[in-house]
């Protein structure tokens, strides 16, 4: 189960938002790792996989895609009142989601590629009331038994938990697959579970920016460094860095 | 009395990292700085707390903190922030310091800001700056909820200074129950490196997709060796297999900030440029005159990087042995 996400570049300067409505969204790199992780334990292990997400009406090209390459069925929370949730808010009604599916290992990316805030799997572990398992690179399977290598500072940790268990992979776990002609046809047939946030037991000024605790205040463009000098190679570049290095006193 | 402000000292490599020191620096600054020092930990591990700024150091040393992570921390330090409700806590953009925090304000029902670059407080709230996506942008937040404001720091964003304070060591009890005992760290495995650590090398040289495959790396290496730096890369050349994770630079990577900065075959994706982009210098190396890094370098050389950074190495050897 895996919380997609988008892949978007502009702040609105009015509702200090990403600005996601018209924008063309798809699956987020980080989620179609986590998707990818999901199906090559199913193959192994059995089962199946649910993709869980919230998001505008937009993502459901992600929803697909994410069928395409295997999922067997999708959940879409789908809420205007859900615009502006902050990372608490989101946790929440994810969590309240997948409480609504039976599971044994709820699969994340670390963070969305858009948001970054790298803290909502943790949370969503807290309210299902399992172990977080975070920042894996390598995730196995025994019994009831999860082992996953979790980067480290140093290097990485070897970690166990018992299922049902939840697991933030980190980018690069793996290679997602690309959708075969025939996956992407039987996506179309696959089913969509749609909530709103009351489905889930919500009141709108418990979600959305009327919820959120966190409030941005100002949003900027920071000051740009000066670019400064670029030369074309003409046969001296290295001798020309070496200057510079000279220049600036490092050598 | 001044605000208090607390920090979640982490402990890496064997000692206190340099990121709890930049915190510590920072909340000195802004009031009474505390720390909070869970875990086994080297001896000297609260004299040098003490010695950057803690003016209190809440300390358990019991192994649970070490072999099961998250939980126990964060149950802990809830306790800790209900009893004495400091202004704020800092904890690192590092993998137990979001965890902790994860854990925190889903148990605390607060929020949190992360990807802190700096921070104020502000009529008893907070207000934070935060370069979002990747630093193309430059937001200010606040956090809305009552009690303890949660902040993420981003590494490097504060200068670590001596400012020692004379050593008060409060123990806390360690945590008990087997519900905390869920995540269990089995086996820390330390990845071997040579040289410099990239965050705290001087000189870092770092290599992206130009550099077409795992071999070339090595030319960077030389590069770094000569000039006593380390080597990082980009998303992109570990994303291919090229170099491990650990190597990587940017938004989910490490950030470094060296004197010197050789971005050679990157072409400057936001999600590298947030890991790099206040280091002193930067250098580039390219073939592509339009490749984003260029507008963030101070000096760039528009090129096959297979024959500039071989003449560089050659003739920094040649000038080394003039």
């Amino acid at each position: 189960m895996i919380p997609a996400s988008s892949v978007t570049i502009e702040i609105d300067s009015n509702t200090k938002r990403i600005q996601r409505k018209g924008v063309t969204h798809e699956l987020d790199p980080a989620a179609a790792s986590a998707v990818e992780e999901g199906l090559r334990l199913t193959e192994k292990h059995g089962g199946t996989v649910t993709l869980i997400t919230m998001g505008i009406s937009d993502v459901t090209i992600g929803i697909r895609n994410a069928l395409a390459m295997g999922a067997t069925s999708a959940v879409h929370i789908l809420d205007d009142a859900l615009a502006g949730s902050d990372t608490l808010a989101t946790a929440k009604v994810l969590a309240a989601a997948i409480k609504k599916q039976e599971f044994d290992l709820v699969i994340c990316a670390t963070e969305s590629s858009d948001s970054y805030s790298g803290i909502v799997p943790g949370q969503i572990a807290y309210f299902l009331g399992v172990p977080p398992m975070t920042f894996a690179k390598e995730i196995t399977v025994d019994g009831n038994k999860i082992t996953i290598k979790r980067q480290s500072e140093a290097g990485y940790d070897v970690v166990e938990a018992t299922l049902p268990a939840l697991v933030a992979c980190s980018s690069g776990i793996n290679e997602p697959r690309y959708p075969q002609l025939k996956g992407i046809m039987a996506a179309k047939k696959k089913e969509i579970k749609v909530y709103s946030a009351a489905d889930l037991g919500f009141a709108p000024d418990q979600v959305g920016e009327k919820g959120a605790r966190e409030k941005v205040l100002t949003v900027g463009r920071p000051a740009k460094r000066q670019a400064g000098k670029a030369v074309a190679d003409e046969g001296e570049g290295g001798k020309q860095i070496a200057d510079f290095l000279a220049e600036i006193k490092v050598i | 009395m001044a605000d208090t402000i607390w920090v979640y000292a982490e402990i890496s490599d064997d000692k206190i990292t340099t990121t709890s020191l930049e915190m510590l620096a920072k909340a000195s600054e802004v009031g009474k700085a505390e720390a909070i020092l869970l875990g086994p930990a080297p001896e000297d591990a609260v004299q040098t707390l003490a010695k950057h700024g803690a003016s209190k150091i809440y300390r358990c040393a019991d192994a649970v903190y070490r072999d099961y992570l998250t939980l126990p921390a964060a149950d802990t330090v809830a306790g800790l922030l209900q009893k004495h409700n400091p202004a704020a806590m800092l904890f690192a953009s590092s993998y137990s310091g979001r965890d902790i925090v994860a854990n925190l304000c889903a148990r605390l029902d607060c929020g949190a800001i992360t990807d802190v670059g700096d921070f104020e407080l502000k009529d008893g709230g907070v207000e934070a700056t935060i370069p979002a996506l990747g630093a193309s942008y430059q937001n200010t937040s606040t956090l809305l909820n009552q009690g303890t404001k949660l902040l993420v720091v981003r590494p490097k964003s504060f200068e670590p200074k001596i400012n020692d304070q004379p050593l008060a060591v409060e123990e806390v009890p360690a945590v008990s129950s087997e519900d905390l005992r869920k995540v269990h760290m089995k086996e820390r495995v330390v990845v071997k490196r040579e040289g410099p650590s990239l965050e705290g090398a001087k000189i870092v040289v770092s290599g992206g997709r130009g550099l077409k495959g795992e071999e070339q790396f090595a030319i960077l290496k030389e590069l770094a060796d000569v000039l006593g730096g380390a080597v990082g890369a980009s998303r992109a050349a570990v994303d291919a297999g090229w170099v491990p994770y650990a190597m990587q630079i940017g938004q989910t990577g490490k950030t470094v900030k060296p004197d010197v900065y050789f971005a050679v075959g990157i072409s400057g994706a936001v999600q590298h440029l947030s890991g790099m982009k206040t280091s002193k210098y930067i250098i580039t190396i390219n073939k592509d005159a339009e490749a984003p890094i260029f507008q963030y370098s101070d000096f760039g050389i528009v090129g096959d990087l297979f024959k500039v950074v071989p003449q560089l190495i050659e003739e920094l050897k040649k000038r080394r042995g003039a």
